[in-house]
């Protein structure tokens, strides 16, 4: 990977301010920035660590699905859910690889993850003590995902964009399969439905947090929506995902856990409840019902196969010529 | 701009409907559409009882594989580990799936409901001693050393029965056989790239790849022994006998550890044929345990 270009030599470095206008413009112009561009150290840091999270929620993510993958109810969903959570593998290595483009390097952002010095979306700290939250992961969480997602697909920053096009097809496609799977319950048993219930009565609240903090309470949205890194605000965001799920969880027979949810015949919109921040807070600071959990899975998994991963660069060393 | 209303339009359409959407993913029924009429002069109990032994050592390595998921050690083995598993479990379905279609369905069939695929019926509501997979994909993984050596080994042994099964006179049977070829070449393929990475990377790799395969050559002792069922199927044209399959299995698994400086353990006697038969230690019982609980617990549910 090449080093970006800021890091050359101060002589060769054409003025500094007719980049940055030459960047000014190319994001007023709503162009892509490339790896080789110049960009402000600033747009760059931030980048990286929203690319990082990103890609360290795909993998943190592969968990609380993960646990059903051994027994998965059927064949079929055994099949769907494999490939599924194969998909966020590969989530997160396309987005590893854009954090790479901006001299980013896989395994120093993996220990940080793991020394808890970068985060990761706080949904994934919440258990799934039923089948029914495979389905209501898919359907909410991979719901509000795409909601996050899809404007990013227009990030200022090429190689973002271009591994988030990926992404959304792929997620959109978890979205249905889950809300499928609560269909095909909801059909079943009493027991069945009940499962869904009670799993859509937990994911509900989180999923609305998914979006982060409200506008007013999110202080580094402003310079990220002027580099054309974040599109839309939380709030927008939480109300289109709102907007787009109602109906959905009508057809399918489930009552959302809000009172105060009801349409608003002045907006067209949903208006909903007040969410409690001091949960999202709790979770995100690290209290969550399974944040222990899930980090020392990812450090199970680098220091237990640390001698292979020696192994291998030992013998590509070796038989390098 | 299009492209952000794009995909949210495609996202509308597809929430519109009673939440009827077509996937096209080739998750559904895995013999839909195919004619499983059983050709004269096969007996359809013995094609069935085939058809889970070949179906039940896929199912159950894939259990196996499914197990690193979430804990290999680098992103791409996750989705390479997840891959393999995916390809087996395609496999068991299909042999199921035929295992069903010859009516073999297990002694348990009625206590889940009639509306689940016999596929189900037989993974989720058939007890230990009614698998007949082979004690080589029934052993706990170990380490990944341990684990790709086992993967080695089973792939081997079963490309080389599926290769010859591909002039199978049963046509359902030759067709999977035929798709599972690819697959389990590269399989084995994935699996020797790393016994040779392990065996000659470091000395703890060389080491531990020495200990998975002296701990998984053991498992080979009835690999090469038919039983009656077998037998009678090689005679008709169905199955592929695996002592013709040893010349072969042999020369591959001794040219991967030759060259990944490994001693190869000595071979095991030919010994009578015990998983095919049903019997198995307490790993299986633990491992069937975790893959039913759930469909048992509800067999009245449909997922
Ligand atoms: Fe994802
Ligand atoms: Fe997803």
């Amino acid at each position: 990977m090449s080093a970006p270009t800021l890091d050359r030599p101060a002589a060769e470095r054409p003025d500094e301010a007719a980049l940055q206008r030459q960047f000014d413009a190319t994001i007023a112009a709503d162009r892509r920035i490339e790896p080789r561009d110049w960009m402000p150290e600033g747009y760059r840091r931030t980048l990286v660590r929203q690319i990082a999270q990103h890609a360290h929620s795909e993998i943190i993510g592969m968990q609380p699905e993960g646990d059903w993958l051994l027994a998965a109810p059927s064949m079929r969903r055994k099949a769907i859910l494999l490939a599924k959570v194969q998909d966020e593998a590969g989530h997160g290595l396309y987005l590893y690889s854009a954090a790479e483009t901006l001299g980013a390097d896989r395994a120093d952002l993996t220990d940080k993850l793991i020394e808890r010095r970068q985060k990761y979306s706080s949904i994934f700290n919440y258990p799934t003590p039923t089948y029914a939250d495979v389905g209501v992961i898919g359907w909410l969480v991979d719901g509000a995902a795409i909601c996050n997602q899809v404007p990013l697909c227009r990030s200022s920053y090429g190689p973002y964009a271009r591994a988030m096009i990926r992404v959304c097809k792929e997620e959109s496609f978890h979205q249905r399969q889950g809300y499928e799977l609560l269909m095909t319950m909801m059909r079943g048993t009493d027991a069945q439905r009940a499962m869904v219930q009670d799993a859509v009565d937990r994911w509900w609240w989180p999923s609305l947090m998914m979006f982060g903090p409200p506008d007013d309470d999110s202080p580094n949205s402003a310079q990220s929506m002027a580099w054309g890194i974040k599109r839309h605000s939380n709030d927008e965001l939480r109300q289109r995902f709102v907007d787009m799920t109602v109906p959905q969880a009508a057809v399918l027979g489930v009552t959302l856990p809000d009172q105060e949810l009801a349409p608003d015949p002045e907006t067209g919109r949903y208006r909903f409840g007040a969410i409690d921040w001091s949960e999202f807070k709790q979770v995100l600071a690290g209290h969550g019902p399974c944040n222990d959990e899930r980090i020392a899975r990812r450090r199970a998994a680098r220091d237990d196969n640390a001698w292979v991963t020696e192994a291998a660069t030992a013998y590509a060393r070796k038989h390098e010529s | 701009m299009g492209h952000e209303e794009t995909v949210y339009e495609a996202l509308d359409s597809a929430h519109g409907g009673e939440g009827q959407w077509a996937f096209g993913t080739g998750f559904d029924e895995p013999l839909a559409g195919v004619d499983t009429t059983v050709p004269d002069g096969i007996d359809p109990a013995d094609l069935g009882a085939y058809c889970l032994m070949l179906g039940d050592d896929a199912l159950v390595l894939a259990q196996r594989l499914t197990q690193w998921v979430t804990a290999a050690p680098e992103l791409e083995e996750e989705v390479a580990v997840a891959n393999i598993a995916l390809d087996l479990l395609g496999q068991a379905r299909l042999l199921l799936a035929r295992a069903g279609s010859v009516g073999v369905l297990g002694r348990s069939r009625d206590t889940a409901t009639a509306s689940i695929p016999d596929e189900d019926a037989l993974a989720y509501f058939r007890d230990a001693d009614e698998f007949r997979c082979t004690g080589l994909v029934a052993a706990p993984n170990g380490d990944f050393g341990q684990t790709m050596v086992r993967l080695l080994a089973a792939a081997t042994t079963r490309l080389a029965v599926f290769a010859r099964l591909r002039d199978s006179r049963d046509p359902v049977l030759a067709a999977i056989a035929a798709k599972g070829v690819a697959e389990l070449t590269y399989h084995r393929d994935h699996a020797a790239r790393w016994v040779l990475r392990l065996g000659d990377g470091t000395p703890e790799s060389h080491r531990r790849a020495q200990a998975g395969a002296d701990a998984v050559w053991p498992l080979l002792a009835d690999a090469f022994t038919a039983t009656d069922v077998e037998q009678r199927l090689v005679g008709a044209g169905v199955a592929a006998d695996p002592a013709g399959t040893r010349e072969e299995v042999v020369g591959v698994l001794t040219q991967v550890l030759d060259r990944a400086t490994l001693r190869v353990p000595a071979w095991p006697a030919d010994a009578p044929p015990r998983g095919r038969l049903g019997l198995h230690g307490a790993e299986l019982a633990v491992l069937l345990a975790e893959l039913q609980g759930l469909a048992r617990e509800h067999p009245a549910a449909t997922w």
